[in-house]
């Protein structure tokens, strides 16, 4: 029972949290520029305002660019209730292990990707195409940090690995964990489009990733997208959050699960925080700049599974 | 059940071919179609009865001189013969209706395809060295003169034939010479008599037995790099052939490896398999890789069989490894992996290559860069190639999936109890297939992105018609059993598990109906369950966005963003080498491609341009860098040779005299 609670409060927490994440993102960047910042609650009245406009078709898109919007935010949120972000006993974890959980987020994404090829539009493809070459260049990050993580567990089911991390805390600080928790950050950067990999406010079709791919949607479908970004974003954060730092999870008692919930609320805040104000410092990378960037996390995974191997076997 | 099914399936191959030998040109290419498709069909329920455990063999004395035909089928034979039974199902249904047209429905075409069929079924159910390479060759003839039957339409045709017969003899010399050396050692040429007599044998002895037959089995299968024909012919071969070489034939270049190394020869050393495990990484890397930048659809999908045979290898050289080391439950997970993705890749090769022919048809062109728009004309094509691409990409939802995930499972869990060269060797291998899977996305999207949606890109690809009836319905048939597998792999596992014990023996390595469970380690997952959650999320959205919309309106159809410059061209969009022009340059060293650009100024002015021409290929660089200087030098041996024979008698006469006297001599100071 606290687990299909517990799956239930993940997803809508994520579903109305996330514009709130974003706006708290922009308004930490604004505060650190200088100005004062639409606000917390702004994303939410975007999305009010996007819903409330008549939808769209543009000429010559078909079908797949109607369904786009809904695969992306569809696979989003069957993460959000399979991940550990209030309870390690989501009735779901055991559908999908870590692997799963990173090949349906790429299942959005190559919707939405297909979607920009089918506008058949310069800024579509342009998206599409560069939006695949970060995908398949993170790819081999991922999976390594997963194995690193997985080692001293035995299994990649990430309930299993929250779970050893709550009975033995000291394991976070070793090598392998703190070399894949840095790994992982640039993943997760990278994956959900953030700077130095891209630039969520930009339209400036030289540095332009995501928003070529989603630039002909507009009204409800546009919502839908922009909604279901800031839950990629909120949902990639709170699974590093429960990776590296699940404290406050609930793991038995239905009455944990408040507790859960507000302590994944305060950790993804926080971490949202901090890469926002860390963005403030950053430029946006050229293109070509970044593969070197997620090699560079590559071989950090790389170590991360070495030393998970050599520093901690008897 | 066996012992009908299967001299049935050879029957109706046979009867297949002897109707596209005898019959006019009107019955023809249907009751050939149906005959080879219905030996498919019991091909498919000889290989299942085979894999339930219902061995069965068969010696026919009198059918070949000296040694005689022995067969037999296992549960590892039966399966390789239910993948390629159901690849011809597929492909027979689909030729009825592909080879109407383009002089296919000749005698020769029509008679090699069942004549192709018979032979791969042979090739799994031979019980000896003799039969075994009869059958061999054979399939490789047969196929030979399917892939050249094109050949008066396209200079290509004859490169590609040359090529694959060259290739695929140099393949046979090295099986014969290891197979029958083996045979030489074990003094019996039985599979039996073999697998009696291999622990007798030298290890120096039985490494080399395995060297030779694995360099031919890899070249078959199309590993890097040995692949080089594979590109060349899978592409020039009439399309319902590509499927049965790409999705059936390279898939016994495995079963080679299997039988040969597991089972034969028995296991063997770490070194065998680590060569094995390299030789797939290698592959599934460069393949991937080179598909990623191809322009031509089916050469794109022939380089994807390089990159799926290496993930193949993969999971077996894996397997191999944990077997020497000792952790059965391992090997058995891997070597499941590895057999699941032959299946899976068998289903969903069959299904792309098919889907590729139809717009060869429907279009009459193969390059990328030409199509677009084919989802209006080609509803059922794009939704079937639609399908394939899904399955292919290793993404939730498809059956690539399913098999990479339990490789993947088989490789990291190898790490805490297998010592220091599994610690070794087991990151890269996990960051290799990592890697390709990301690229098979990207190839994928490009596949079926820049293919079929969008704008027309040529007035080709405007006019495309769909295909015909018997087409879609092969389509259909491989699109089902891909989502099948998908969806179910459960209820294919426990006769893999079977198959598996052949090499492997232990426990079924993955079980469970709905929810796969790992035997022994934990890890647990559930196709089935993910796809039923997807589907209920995009309902429960759907429904969401009819109540949060608040403006009900017709959706209204707009311009699309042009920069207010006017409606765009179809020349505006992005083509299949601008989509992968970034992977290109990321991956610059290892391709290698050719660009050549001209910039012409005018006459008055050096500043002023006049006209640019800018041209890029991306060639095979193991090709160019291995095989031609070979090529060059034997071409140059042959014209230096050429000295040596002048058209004079006299000199003919004295080369003879010389070389006795030389002989006798040497003869004299030897003895």
């Amino acid at each position: 029972m606290t687990g299909i609670i517990g799956a239930v409060l993940q997803v809508v927490l994520v579903a109305a949290g996330a514009p709130l994440l974003v706006g708290l993102m922009r308004q930490v960047r604004a505060r650190a520029e200088g100005r004062a910042g639409a606000g917390i609650l702004q994303p939410w009245r975007d999305l009010r305002k996007l819903l409330r406009k008549e939808p769209i078709t543009p000429h010559g898109t078909g079908p797949l660019f109607r369904m786009a919007p809904l695969l992306l935010a569809g696979t989003t949120l069957v993460v959000a209730a399979m991940i550990p972000l209030v309870t390690t006993r989501s009735p779901l974890d055991g559908a999908a292990d870590l692997f799963a959980v990173t090949a349906l987020l790429a299942l959005g994404t190559v919707a939405l990707a297909l979607a920009g090829l089918d506008t058949g539009t310069a800024f579509g493809g342009m998206g599409a195409s560069r939006e695949m070459v970060v995908l398949a260049l993170v790819e081999p990050t991922i999976l390594l940090s997963t194995f690193a993580m997985s080692v001293r567990v035995g299994s990649t089911n990430l309930g299993a690995i929250v779970t050893s991390v709550l009975d033995d805390p000291q394991q976070v600080v070793f090598p392998a964990s703190l070399l894949a928790l840095v790994a992982l950050v640039v993943v997760v950067i990278a994956e959900a489009g953030r700077i130095p990999v891209d630039n969520p406010s930009t339209h400036l079709e030289l540095t332009m990733i995501h928003e070529a791919m989603v630039l002909e949607y507009a009204g409800p479908d546009l919502a839908l997208v922009e909604w279901a970004s800031a839950m990629r974003l909120t949902v990639l954060l709170g699974l590093l959050a429960g990776l590296f730092a699940p404290w406050g999870i609930a793991v038995d008692s239905p009455a944990m699960l408040p507790v859960g919930a507000a302590a994944i609320a305060a950790k993804v805040a926080v971490a949202g925080a901090a890469l926002a104000a860390a963005e403030v410092f950053m430029a946006k990378l050229r293109m070509f700049r970044v593969p070197e960037l997620l090699a560079g996390s590559f071989v950090l995974a790389l170590f991360a599974v070495a030393s998970s191997f050599f520093l901690v076997a008897p | 059940m066996t012992s009908v099914a299967f001299p049935a399936a050879l029957g109706l191959t046979l009867l297949a071919a002897v109707a596209g030998l005898v019959l006019p040109r009107g019955p023809r290419r249907v009751t050939a179609g149906v005959l080879t498709a219905g030996g498919g069909a019991a091909a498919v329920v000889a290989g299942a009865a085979a894999m339930r455990g219902g061995d069965w063999s068969a010696r026919l004395p009198g059918l070949l001189p000296l040694a005689g035909a022995r067969l037999a089928l296992d549960p590892l034979g039966g399966l390789f013969l239910a993948v390629t039974g159901a690849v011809a199902v597929c492909a027979a249904l689909y030729g009825i209706g592909y080879t109407r047209h383009g002089g296919l429905d000749g005698r020769v075409p029509q008679t090699m395809v069942p004549v192709f069929l018979a032979a791969m079924t042979l090739v799994p159910a031979a019980a000896s060295v003799s039969t075994f390479l009869l059958a061999w060759e054979l399939m490789a003839l047969a196929s030979l003169l399917l892939v050249v039957a094109e050949h008066r339409s396209r200079d290509e045709v004859r490169a590609a034939g040359l090529w694959y017969a060259v290739m695929t003899h140099l393949g046979l010399v090295v099986i014969l010479g290891g197979l029958a050396g083996f045979a030489a050692a074990a003094h019996s040429e039985s599979f039996e008599g073999l697998r009696a007599a291999a622990d007798g044998l030298p290890a120096a002895g039985r490494g080399a037995v395995f060297l030779a037959v694995f360099a031919g089995f890899a070249s078959k299968a199309g590993i890097a790099p040995l692949h080089v024909w594979l590109p060349r012919a899978h592409p020039e071969a009439p399309s319902h052939v590509s499927a049965l070489m790409s999705a059936a034939m390279v898939n016994l270049g495995v079963y080679g490896i299997v039988r040969v190394g597991f089972d034969l020869l028995g296991g063997g050393a770490a070194w065998w398999w680590l060569l094995v495990l390299a030789a797939g990484g290698a592959s599934a890397l460069y393949g991937i890789l080179q598909a990623a930048v191809a322009g031509d659809l089916k050469r794109l999908l022939a380089y994807s069989t390089c990159e799926n045979m290496g993930l193949v290898l993969v999971g077996v050289g894996a397997s191999g490894l944990f077997a020497v080391s000792g952790a059965r439950a391992l090997s058995a997970l891997a070597l499941t992996a590895a057999l699941l993705h032959i299946v899976n890749h068998a289903g969903f090769k069959t299904l792309l290559f098919l889907a590729a022919g139809s717009v060869l048809h429907g279009t009459g062109t193969r390059d990328l860069d030409a199509l677009g728009g084919l989802r209006t004309t080609m509803p059922a094509t794009t939704a079937l190639f639609g399908v394939g691409a899904l399955m292919a990409s290793a993404l939730p939802l498809g059956n690539g999936f399913v098999s990479e995930w339990l490789l993947l499972q088989s490789l990291i869990h190898a790490l805490p109890s297998g010592g220091t060269l599994t610690a070794v060797t087991m990151p890269p291998a996990v960051a290799v297939v990592a890697l390709s899977a990301g690229l098979a996305i990207a190839t994928f999207v490009k596949a079926f992105g820049v293919g079929f949606l969008a704008r027309p890109r040529s007035s080709a690809a405007e006019r495309a018609r769909e295909a015909p009836a018997p087409m879609l319905a092969g389509m259909a048939v491989a699109a089902l059993c891909c989502v099948l597998l998908a969806i179910s792999p459960g209820a294919v596992l426990p006769a893999l598990a079977r198959s598996v014990a052949v090499a492997a023996p232990g426990p079924d390595a993955v079980t469970g109906p709905v929810t796969l469970h790992l035997t022994g380690l934990a890890g647990t997952m559930s196709p089935l369950l993910i796809a039923a959650f997807l589907l209920v999320a995009v309902v429960g959205l759907l429904a969401l966005l009819r109540v949060a919309a608040t403006r009900r309106t017709a959706r209204r159809r707009a311009r699309l963003w042009d920069c207010g410059a006017g409606p765009m061209s179809a020349r505006m969009e992005y083509t299949a080498t601008s989509f992968a022009e970034p992977l290109q340059r990321v991956f610059d060293d290892v391709l290698a491609p050719e660009t050549d650009l001209d910039v012409t100024p005018l006459k008055e002015s050096a500043y002023l341009v006049n006209s640019v021409t800018y041209r890029t290929r991306v060639g095979d660089r193991i090709e160019h860098r291995l095989y031609r200087p070979v090529l060059t030098a034997a071409a140059r041996a042959g014209e230096a040779a050429r000295g040596l024979a002048n058209g004079s008698v006299h000199r003919y006469v004295g080369y003879g005299f010389y070389t006795f006297t030389g002989l006798l001599i040497a003869l004299a100071v030897i003895r």
